[in-house]
């Protein structure tokens, strides 16, 4: 047990636990600002912010002995006996000087740039720096440069150098640089091998200021306007956490959100800008009725109502469910086609998968299934069917049993089913496909329901790893759409508002395999793995 | 209870005479105050819109905004929205987008002004961090729809064009020494 002494207050670490000063004074509560230091990158200890004045207590005699320099926290590794102090009139000349260093050759266009509001050089500026300015440089207009993926202003750059060891260490593709030396130091890339990979949209995450810009997000919006939400990426079967930020029910970009057991602090760049679909002008937009050739839009009112009982009278029922509902919504529906027929048929929707898994050399893995909840919506089928039909399968079963009534369910972003396939469903009387985009299914259907996307929904998704993760409703849908859950929750009699909560604790109590999930989801997930630890633990308490 | 500190003066109101408690002195003096005002001072009330307001200071004045341009001929504004921050009524709508310009980062592709729901504060104003967004002496503004009352950027910069010389912007501005008020220049 190592015990760390900050500004005269004790922590206790636990055996094992290897991190640096800044870490543990974090865990404290202590700000030791930085700027080079990221959790998830090697340590170069360039910036000089997290200086700090450090020294040892012997463990014999007590006897406390300061080093004679001032040493930057994230060098020093959380010993027994560290004595920090990280208030004193040093340490606070020192980050002064720092942030003076910085700003000589700054810019100061804030007003204009994109990182203002949540840069650590203008929080820094105003907690530790000074007031005045002593260099006689005026503001001026930052130079760029086109690196690629990303714009880089040259001159709001602090050369923290976190996006170059990003790229050399967890991207693997090493295309930055730091190019001249001293006061001329500027982050570029090798003329002709640009900033080019799948996970560069970090670097602008990383980048502690304004240098390094995003091409989706600059001069969209002020960081201030915007809130942010928990949300979880549907982009692949790894189920990243982000931030979904949004103003006005528009988003404006996808962030990482750190959870060390998915994605640690990275995400691709397919999901960062895998949110352009949610407003876009072709999705469907009201729900419609087609006989024969005509096809009239409808209004929602009565609606569900009346979508519920033409199911009752439809007969024979099927149901295929998409990848993309989330165990909730699958749930309800299940629940909803079960309860009408008994012996319905629910199915798989096709579960789109491109290419192979990618693992990069930082552990982040991009996964070839681009469907964020198979799992979660297997072991709901697997409760309601005893024996899990694919797609295909359900094609087959379609045509022998002559199903009267047929709800599939899309959510997909992209095209999902050719018009071949879509023709298979022809000789269906009732066809219901609630879906974003038009597809040759939607053509035909006789009701077309428009869908909400994952920014809009409570939604909790199973990823492939069994973790189960709630995405909480960022923006509203669009007028004349309405989410599959809060249509499933009136279709079933529910009363009152859509509550994931609610359906949810019902989902725990029937199907066994959620069980775990009773409590309220930590913001990381749950893994449900922890039922088969539980099986198994059974199983070798009775052998043993 | 009465407090014994001799520091402590203690005053109390006159006691009135019989004419004071009558009032007679103050209700002619009142008397006299508004017959004076009746038959010796000009009437203040205007015949507007025939007549206008006359504005002491047009700089100062908070009416109509306008945004500004520069000595090219562009519009002054880099699109910061710190205007539209500042805004307590949220009527500061603007759409940045990469500036053609050399000299500049971005401006505004949009920038709408709902007027209806202006409260004429001139937060704006004090917020610009370029001189580009300015309040006028307009005051008198009517439209036949809300849509109407939404000024767009072709709009404020015309506001521009007309009031440049009687209003100019701060750095052009000749502040009289002896009078204080500022006197036009040229924008």
């Amino acid at each position: 047990m190592a015990k760390v002494t900050i500004d005269g207050r004790e922590i206790e670490l636990p055996d094992g636990v290897r991190i640096n000063a800044i870490e543990v004074a974090k865990r404290m509560g202590v700000e030791i600002p930085h700027y080079c230091y990221h959790p998830g990158l090697p340590i170069v200890g360039s910036c000089r912010m997290c200086l700090v004045e450090a020294g040892n207590r012997d463990a014999k005699t007590g006897e406390i002995r300061m080093q004679p320099k001032l040493v930057p926290g994230c060098t020093i590794p959380a010993t027994d006996g560290l004595v920090l102090v990280t208030t004193g009139e040093k340490v606070q000349q020192a980050r002064a000087m720092v942030e003076e260093g910085l700003l000589v050759r700054h810019p100061i266009d804030c007003p204009i740039c994109d990182k203002a509001g949540e840069c650590s050089l203008q929080d820094y500026h105003f907690k530790y720096g000074q007031s005045a300015r002593r260099t006689d440089v005026m503001p001026f207009t930052s130079r760029k440069r086109d690196l690629g993926d990303v714009t880089l202003f040259i001159d709001r750059c602090v050369m923290c150098s976190r996006c170059v060891r990003f790229c050399s260490e967890v991207s693997g593709t090493a295309e930055l640089m730091v190019a001249n030396r001293a006061a001329h130091e500027e982050i570029d890339v090798v003329p002709g091998f640009p900033l080019h990979n799948e996970l560069s949209g970090n670097v602008v995450d990383l980048c502690p200021v304004g240098a390094l810009s995003d091409k989706d997000f600059s001069y969209q919006q002020r960081v201030w306007f915007m809130r942010q939400h928990t949300g979880v990426c549907t982009g692949c079967a790894q189920g990243c956490s982000i931030h979904i930020e949004e103003n006005q029910d528009r988003v404006y970009r996808l962030k990482p959100r750190e959870n060390q057991f998915v994605n640690k602090w990275w995400i691709c760049n397919e999901g960062r800008y895998g949110y352009h679909h949610i407003h876009d002008a072709k999705r469907l937009a009201a729900p419609q009725y087609r006989n024969g050739g005509k096809t009239t839009d409808l209004d929602w009112t009565g609606l569900p109502e009346k979508l519920t009982k033409k199911l009752s009278d439809a007969g024979r029922l099927g149901a295929l469910f998409s990848p993309f509902l989330s165990v909730e919504e699958a749930y309800l529906l299940a629940k909803l086609i079960k309860g009408i027929d008994p012996q319905a048929i629910l199915a798989m929707g096709p579960v789109p998968t491109v290419g192979e898994d990618k693992k990069f050399p930082g552990g982040f893995v991009i996964a070839a299934e681009k469907a964020p909840n198979r799992r979660g919506v297997e072991e709901i089928l697997g409760y309601f069917m005893h024996k899990l039909l694919t797609f295909d399968d359900f094609l087959n079963q379609m045509q022998r049993t002559e199903l009267q009534g047929v709800w599939v369910s899309g959510g997909y972003k992209g095209p999902w089913i050719d018009a071949a396939t879509a023709r298979k469903f022809d000789a269906i009387p009732l066809l219901i496909v609630q879906d974003l985009f038009p597809s040759p299914l939607s053509e035909i259907a006789t009701y077309t329901l428009p869908g909400a996307s994952f920014a809009e929904r409570d939604a909790s998704y199973m990823n492939r790893y069994d973790r189960l993760q709630t995405s909480r409703l960022a923006v509203r849908p669009p007028w004349g759409v309405r989410a599959e859950a809060g249509l499933l929750w009136q279709m079933s009699g529910r009363k009152g508002l859509y509550s994931y909560r609610a359906v949810l604790d019902d989902l725990c109590r029937e199907v066994l395999y959620f069980a775990p999930a009773a409590g309220p989801l930590p913001d990381v997930g749950l893994d449900m793995k922890i039922n088969k630890l539980a099986k198994s633990g059974a199983l070798a308490a009775k052998m043993a | 209870m009465k407090n014994d500190n001799s520091k402590v003066q203690w005053v109390a109101p006159p006691k009135l005479g019989l004419l004071g408690k009558s009032y007679l002195m103050l209700f002619l003096h009142g008397l006299v105050t508004a017959m004076r005002h009746l038959l010796f001072h000009k009437s203040i009330t205007l015949q507007s819109p025939d007549e206008r307001h006359a504005i002491a200071d047009p700089v100062h004045y908070r009416g109509v905004h306008r945004l500004n341009k520069d000595e090219q001929g562009r519009v002054k504004c880099v699109a910061c929205f710190l205007c539209a921050t500042a805004c307590p009524a949220h009527c500061i709508d603007i759409v940045a987008e990469e500036s053609p310009w050399p000299d500049r980062e971005k401006y505004p592709k949009v920038f709408n002004i709902d007027e209806l729901r202006c409260i004429f504060c001139g937060m704006c104003e004090q917020a610009c961090p370029v001189e580009a967004i300015e309040l006028t002496s307009f005051y008198d503004l009517t439209g036949a729809s809300r849509e109407e009352m939404i000024f767009d950027k072709e709009k404020l910069l015309s506001v521009f064009d007309q009031t440049k010389d009687r209003e100019p912007m701060p750095s052009k501005r000749v502040i009289s020494a002896t009078t204080g008020v500022a006197a036009g220049g040229q924008a």
